[in-house]
């Protein structure tokens, strides 16, 4: 076990790191190449904008370090989102508050699909706030969950696709998780999901490379 | 379905616990840590921790409690209190707290919260507000400083505008205090959130006044808030949290098991 959490420099690492750990798993945190390419897992968090982290993934040079990545990665919230073709979360804060896009943001394209602003919906605010009821898959990832709840933070999600391995339903039903290959995103956060988002952990780490 | 949050309020002073009435005559109720892992476990949705002398002092007091918490629980929490600079909030973003709540700083200078979203997304930026009743004028005021009973002041907003104001700017959620019911357990002011729920297109949390089961149900059926605070209630063990949780499911209220 050699488990890598990526450090974007732009993401909350603390709460991921020590979700690991209650685990038992002591998680490498690195922006090195060599060192997120010799991992047995990889885990890509995030907050905050898409834009500012891709920002900063260029800049650290691992664009195309994850893109080549063989092992089983986990992205989560904002970094399940960075794993997809493209987002529309290109705005700065002002201009989210205001419903303006300024266009969209190139992603990783790890995964199939786009990123979209989640719709409004009279008595459901926005970002989609809380503990909600997942529906999941036979997907290895909610191994002994049923109707699990999540803890979600967002206003932008992933559609229901061919990639969706589970869905949940606010203003629009919408991918709690995506995978395609050996790369997997929640759009939840299972560090903050208790005992279910900590089965999550668990299940990826038993995932073979 | 999203589940309606309970979220249980640690007010904290010099690291411990503490809990006052009307934001008066402060009695400590106990270790932060310890605390918040027994709510975590009980089923709490969420933590909000307030250091309440923090913004009346013009200090940042040692934060250090953060990243203890953060160790150990496995639900979200807020960290509110004297947070003037995109600098301390990334400080204590980094020592693990999901959410930043801002209140006295941002009434001081309303850009701030322009800069926390900017930089670290909408998702983590919450305002407090602290709403007085006036019944001469028959208004809503916003009040700032009232973490220090002799520093709190009245500012030129009234809640309405002041709501307006800090959603244009960004911020991802409000949490209302309504301090004419804050310690006295008569209820949440039902009246006033559900006025401010009809224009506040961001996640509305109830603060101030839960005393009884009823309070719950009444302010998520009545008011539609998307969460309801409470902090002497469960500090006191009057509502346990799983007791209290089933009777919200008796009553219809999505809630999270």
């Amino acid at each position: 076990m050699n488990l890598v959490i990526v450090n974007t420099r732009v993401a909350n690492l603390a709460s991921v790191d020590f979700a690991f750990r209650r685990l038992g798993v002591t998680p490498v945190i690195s922006a090195d190449p060599a060192v997120i390419k010799a991992a047995t897992h990889v885990v890509l968090p995030g907050v905050g904008t898409a834009s500012a982290a891709m920002r900063s993934l260029e800049s650290l040079g691992l664009v195309p370090v994850l893109r080549e990545l063989t092992q089983p990665v986990l992205g989560i919230c904002l970094g399940m989102q960075m794993l997809t073709e493209r987002s529309a979360e290109a705005g700065a804060g002002s201009a989210v508050a205001t419903g303006e896009t300024a266009g969209s943001v190139s992603c990783l394209g790890v995964i199939p699909g786009n990123i979209e602003r989640m719709q409004a919906a009279t008595g459901k605010p926005l970002p989609h706030m809380g503990w909600n009821r997942t529906e999941v898959s036979e997907h290895p990832l909610f191994a002994g969950l049923q109707d699990p709840w999540f803890y979600f933070v967002h206003s932008f999600a992933a559609p229901i696709s061919a990639q969706t391995i589970a869905s949940c339903e606010y203003t629009q039903g919408f991918s709690a998780a995506i995978a395609h290959n050996n790369f997997m995103g929640v759009q939840f956060h299972p560090e903050r999901s208790g005992a279910d988002g900590a089965r999550v952990l668990q299940n990826f780490l038993e995932l073979a490379c | 379905m999203l589940a309606k949050r309970i979220i249980p309020c640690l007010d904290v002073r010099d690291g411990q616990v503490v809990k006052g009435v009307q934001f008066r005559n402060h009695e400590i109720v106990g270790d932060i840590v310890p605390l918040a892992t027994r709510y975590a476990e009980e089923g709490a949705d969420e933590l909000v921790f307030y250091d309440i002398t923090a913004s009346a002092d013009n200090r940042v007091v040692d934060k250090s409690w953060v990243s203890r918490v953060a160790e150990v629980i496995n639900i979200p929490f807020a960290v509110a209190g004297g947070i003037q600079s995109v600098e301390q909030a990334r400080e204590i973003l980094a020592m693990g707290a999901d959410k930043i709540s801002v209140n006295s700083p941002a009434l001081r200078r309303p850009e701030l919260i322009n800069e926390l979203v900017d930089e670290f997304g909408q998702q983590c930026v919450v305002i407090g507000i602290d709403s007085f009743y006036n019944a001469e004028t028959g208004r809503y005021e916003v009040y700032k400083f009232t973490g220090d009973e002799s520093r709190t002041e009245k500012t030129m907003w009234e809640t309405a505008d002041w709501v307006n104001e800090v959603i244009a700017r960004g911020a991802g959620e409000i949490v209302l205090n309504c301090m004419n019911q804050d310690g006295v357990r008569r209820g949440y002011d039902i009246e006033q959130l559900a006025s401010i729920r009809k224009h506040c297109s961001v996640p509305l949390i109830a603060s101030g006044g839960a005393g009884a089961e009823q309070h719950f149900i009444d302010v998520f059926q009545q008011a539609e808030v998307d969460g309801a605070l409470a902090a002497s209630v469960f500090h006191k063990g009057i509502l346990p949290i799983p007791t209290l949780k089933r009777t919200l499911r008796q009553a219809n209220v999505a809630i999270r098991p």
